[in-house]
């Protein structure tokens, strides 16, 4: 039986995959004009930034609408799931202008190092990112538990960037600003990818009802 | 007990919720109503768009029933009752004293708590009330039968016994009887009261989900105690207490940020 639910959760999930897809291109956004030193590209992102803010509001408004209809077992983890989701994903996008108001100050300087670590890193993270909202969409649990692993080696590159650019500041004083920009770029990619986690997680969660949050359900 | 979340917002009780803000099909001022001495329903005023499902919720004996009556008065069978006040529907007043209650009844029909089907063939319950309107071509009954068996979600599950007596049927299935045989002589509203108490979730989620497409033809008022139920399936609620409407309002406000504190203690479950 198609239940009237079933639509309204349709909805839902249509407007969190939306709010996914304008989060990813953030991300991208926001790494491009880091790499291509384009200032119009990081005004864009820091602009959009209101467009995920108000999916957060509508799934939460959504979400909050369907609970008074007192779902059970599945219908309330995604509930419960889409508004865990929808907040991770507009932390992303915060992320994202982050990096977007980085890349405006390092613009105006000449650039320190080709970077290496940064696009790998935001590689890595917005594939995270993908995976887990593919997993979610196919309900595919057992792609969202490889996000997971995957975290570790943005937190390696992020570990080792911040000795390089240490380095970098000892070396020379006048790096010292870029150095500092570029610490918050590579930790805003190292949280981007923990929220895609966070993510993963949640839809473990929806589809086989397991926390594997901090270690647990394994 | 945390302090409720009630925000400063006042709603005025009577005021229809903003989706009905088209013309009002159902029209409730000043109503009040006396068994014997007893005032039972105090002053209530409010409007009803159409096509629109409509609950009515508050605790036993708050005049919810004794309301959701007076709409095709089922309570002039009721020798003490007293009524004062208007009701319009689609700009009639229906307490007019040239209006015949037989009639309104074809325009205002009701399904029970208890599924009463008569005692006479699946078929048959729900062709009766086209022949007492004087429809005679079999063929025409013939398919007016289908169509509300098929509108009611039964026709698959009885259509090879249609002449298989009503009373055999589950008793999911006689409510869904009850509604065909209502919504064949096609009324414009439909009114129910507490028409999936008697049933198991599995039936009752069969009620809730014909009520939703129901919704797209007639307008629909439901008397409920289940809270969720009203959650699901209405547009508006209408909370009552001792006789009086307390809270009307879109359903998503009542039950999520509702105005009034006797309101939120009741569908919290902190009432009494």
């Amino acid at each position: 039986m198609n239940r009237h639910l079933d639509l309204e959760i349709a909805e839902l999930k249509e407007k969190l995959l939306t709010m996914g897809s304008h989060a990813e291109r953030a991300v991208s956004e926001a790494v491009r004009s880091l790499i291509e030193r384009s200032d119009d590209l990081a005004r864009k992102v820091d602009e959009n930034d209101n467009i995920v803010d108000q999916f957060e509001v509508d799934v939460d408004e959504a979400a909050i609408h369907l609970l008074s209809k007192a779902p059970l077992a599945t219908d309330l983890r995604f509930i419960t799931v889409a508004m865990k989701i929808s907040q991770n994903l507009e932390r992303i996008a915060d992320e994202a202008t982050k990096i977007a108001r980085r890349s405006l100050e390092l613009n105006l300087e000449p650039q320190l190092k080709a970077y290496v670590d940064i696009p790998q890193m935001a590689g890595i993270a917005r594939e995270m990112l993908k995976t887990a909202l593919d997993a979610f969409v196919h309900k595919q649990p057992e792609k969202a538990i490889e996000v997971i692993a995957r975290d570790k080696k943005v937190d390696e590159i992020n570990k080792q960037f911040h000795r390089e650019l240490s380095s970098y500041m000892i070396e020379n004083p006048a790096t010292i600003t870029r150095c500092l920009n570029l610490m918050v770029v590579s930790k805003a990619l190292e949280r981007i990818a923990d929220h895609a986690t966070n993510i993963a997680e949640e839809v473990v969660y929806l589809y086989e009802a397991r926390d594997i949050r901090h270690g647990g359900g394994k | 007990m945390t302090e409720s979340p009630i925000k400063s917002v006042v709603v005025k009780s009577s005021a229809p919720p903003a989706e009905a803000s088209q013309t009002p099909f159902i029209e409730v001022e000043n109503l009040s109503l006396h068994y014997g001495t007893t005032r039972a329903l105090k002053n209530i005023s409010l409007k009803l768009g159409e096509k629109v499902v409509t609950a009515f919720i508050g605790p036993s004996g708050c005049g919810k029933s004794t309301f959701l009556r007076c709409f095709n008065r089922m309570n002039d069978l009721i020798d003490s009752v007293h009524i004062d006040g208007v009701i319009k529907i689609g700009g009639q007043d229906i307490y007019e004293k040239q209006v015949d209650a037989i009639e309104l009844r074809k325009r205002v029909g009701m399904v029970f708590q208890r599924s009463n089907p008569f005692p006479k063939s699946i078929y048959e319950n729900v062709a009766y009330g086209l022949r007492l309107q004087g429809i005679k071509a079999k063929q025409e009954i013939e398919g007016r039968v289908e169509r509300s068996l098929r509108d009611a979600a039964l026709w698959d599950e009885v259509k090879d016994r249609l002449q298989s007596s009503a009373l055999g049927l589950s008793g999911g299935q006689q409510q869904r009887l009850c509604i065909a045989r209502a919504i064949a002589i096609r009324p414009e509203i439909i009114l129910m009261d507490e028409p999936a108490s008697a049933l198991d979730p599995i039936a009752t989620a069969k009620i809730e989900e014909l009520i939703l497409e129901l919704k797209k033809d007639f307008t629909i008022i439901i008397v409920t105690h289940n809270m969720q139920q009203a959650a699901r399936i209405s547009d508006h609620t209408a909370f009552f207490y001792l006789g009086e409407l307390i809270e009307f309002d879109r359903t998503h406000k009542v039950f999520t940020n509702p105005a009034k504190r006797q309101t939120e203690d009741y569908v919290t479950g902190r009432f009494g």
